[in-house]
């Protein structure tokens, strides 16, 4: 039986100016309770889409549904709805640096219903920190946290509210082996505990590809491969080939374009 | 200079106008937003007078210490004049008419634009820049009802308190020095204080013009915060803007006011 689509995206283009396109007849589709990772270079437009799921920019062509909803016709108090079901971890956490460890992840609850009961309230953000391992760390301030650390509260902060779908910018960035590992299984136990469905955008494509269920490839504002992690890893196209293997020299070369080297040194007269 | 010249400098110029005329545009949408989402720093209160302690009550030591300092340097000034004309002990008036319509607006504002108004500005622009913004965004709370507002508000409503404590502070130091210093009788000096300064005349004026200083220098720190470019030299820059933008309409809008309230009438 084909599994519901979370996210729908069909022909999408978009630029911030007619003159430079970011994102070129983008389709994409991600199914209920999968973990996809968009990969790619820095600059190949996945953060762009990242922020159009999010709904925080609106396709130029093309149809986007996230979560059963168009996004191009959401005003405001919609957009909101749809985001109330939605978690984000963003790229270096984002945490509330005035509020402690606690209350930035009761934050989210706060908001969306209002004084809570103190003793539910404490049961339920205690409850999330217990599920990224940092409930002994409920009363500490951001600024004492270690990156990991930070990246797990704000793994808490973004599933408060039960998400249906939880998106990553970049969870892997600046992070220790261990604090690495740690993130890299949250993710997956995360979602497969909350029946969510997640969504990491990265370039560090080895430690993605140990998480994820299914991998698009982005160059240039095009998806130019996708496939199972296996199927990536075997891929024969060169510039994923290039990517994956961290090779030197490729379809984006070593040298930035410029003038001969000989003429730059003034040999080419002697 | 050639034509093509001439028409690219007329061309940058108009840009530069153009720029400007429309982030003024901006910063009034901001406005009227900012004002129109207020609900939640109302409805929270707590949340607005959390931001009147930031701004107001830790802005009370520069505050009290320079109305202190501004009170007995009129004192000092102003006997030295009045003595020539036999009206020393018209001391008290001078200093209490000087305080509340000109210097304890003005310069509480001046101060506060430096102590608070840059705190703001770089409190939200430093939020921007570290996605606290976007976060919140993503929780589907709007950032301008539950982030600016309530420091807007806090803003609006200390400004007027720390300017009436700036005049008191002044007042109470022209005393020390008029009365204590230099020994202007005591009774004349706060006699004729009670009798020249007019409730609605001098001190409600003055209260008009912290309140007019409060909302603009608010309204400039936190719509230069939010509008801030999200890096270090952005928020640098917002934060000097701040200061000047500030400082210039606190100077241009007491021209202004003044102009309205003092002239023509009573004791113009």
């Amino acid at each position: 039986m084909q599994q519901p689509q979370i996210v729908e995206i069909r022909d999408v283009s978009f630029g911030y100016d007619a003159a430079r396109p970011v994102l070129r007849d983008i389709d994409l589709e991600i199914p209920r309770g999968a973990v996809v990772g968009i990969m790619g270079q820095s600059g190949c437009g996945k953060t762009t889409l990242l922020r159009m799921i999010m709904g925080a920019l609106r396709p130029a062509a093309g149809t986007l549904r996230v979560l059963g909803r168009d996004t191009a016709g959401l005003g405001r108090e919609a957009l909101y709805a749809m985001r109330r079901e939605m978690g984000m971890l963003f790229q270096f956490g984002a945490l509330f640096t005035d509020l402690s460890v606690f209350e930035n992840v009761a934050f989210p609850l706060r908001e969306q219903h209002g004084e809570l009961p103190g003793e539910l309230l404490h049961d339920l953000v205690m409850l999330k920190l217990e599920a990224v391992g940092l409930r002994g760390a409920a009363q500490l301030m951001p600024a004492e946290l270690s990156g990991g650390m930070a990246r797990r509260v704000a793994l808490a902060r973004s599933i408060a509210l039960d998400p249906r779908l939880i998106l990553y910018d970049e969870p892997f960035t600046g992070l220790d082996p261990i604090s690495f590992g740690v993130i890299s299984r949250l993710i997956r136990n995360l979602n497969d505990s909350l029946g969510a469905t997640s969504i990491i955008v990265t370039h560090d494509v080895q430690e993605a590809l140990g998480v994820v269920d299914y991998v698009y490839f982005m160059a240039a504002g095009r998806i130019i491969a996708q496939g199972a992690p296996d199927e990536i890893r075997r891929s024969r196209e060169p510039f994923v080939n290039q990517f994956v293997n961290g090779q030197r020299d490729g379809p984006v070369p070593f040298h930035y374009a410029a003038p001969s080297y000989a003429a730059d040194l003034e040999l080419a007269a002697t | 200079m050639n034509g093509a010249e001439l028409r690219a400098r007329i061309e940058r110029l108009g840009g530069a106008v153009t720029s400007h005329v429309w982030r003024l545009g901006f910063a009034t949408r901001f406005l009227g937003y900012l004002v129109l989402h207020s609900g939640t720093a109302l409805r929270r209160f707590r949340l607005t007078v959390k931001e009147v302690y930031f701004a107001g009550v830790l802005s009370l030591v520069i505050i009290l210490v320079s109305g202190l300092f501004v009170g007995m340097v009129l004192a000092l000034q102003g006997y030295e004049t009045l003595q020539r004309f036999g009206a020393s002990e018209s001391l008290g008036v001078l200093v209490a008419l000087s305080l509340v319509r000109e210097l304890g607006p003005v310069v509480a504002g001046l101060l506060f634009a430096s102590r608070a108004g840059s705190a703001i500005t770089a409190e939200i622009g430093l939020m921007k820049a570290t996605e606290q913004l976007s976060a919140m965004e993503m929780m589907a709370v709007d950032p301008i009802a539950r982030v600016v507002a309530p420091r807007f508000w806090g803003g609006v409503i200390s400004m007027p308190l720390l300017a009436a404590l700036f005049s008191a502070m002044g007042i109470f130091g022209g005393y020390l020095v008029g009365v204590q210093l230099i020994g202007v009788d005591a009774g004349a000096f706060w006699s004729q204080m009670q009798a020249a300064v007019d409730l609605q005349h001098d001190i409600l004026n003055g209260v008009i013009k912290s309140v007019a200083f409060g909302i603009a220098v608010t309204w400039i720190a936190v719509f230069e915060g939010y509008d801030a470019a999200p890096t270090a030299e952005g928020v640098s820059r917002a934060t000097t803007r701040t200061v000047v933008l500030s400082s210039l309409a606190i100077l241009a809008l007491d021209f202004v006011l003044t102009a309205l309230m003092f002239t023509g009438g009573k004791g113009g």
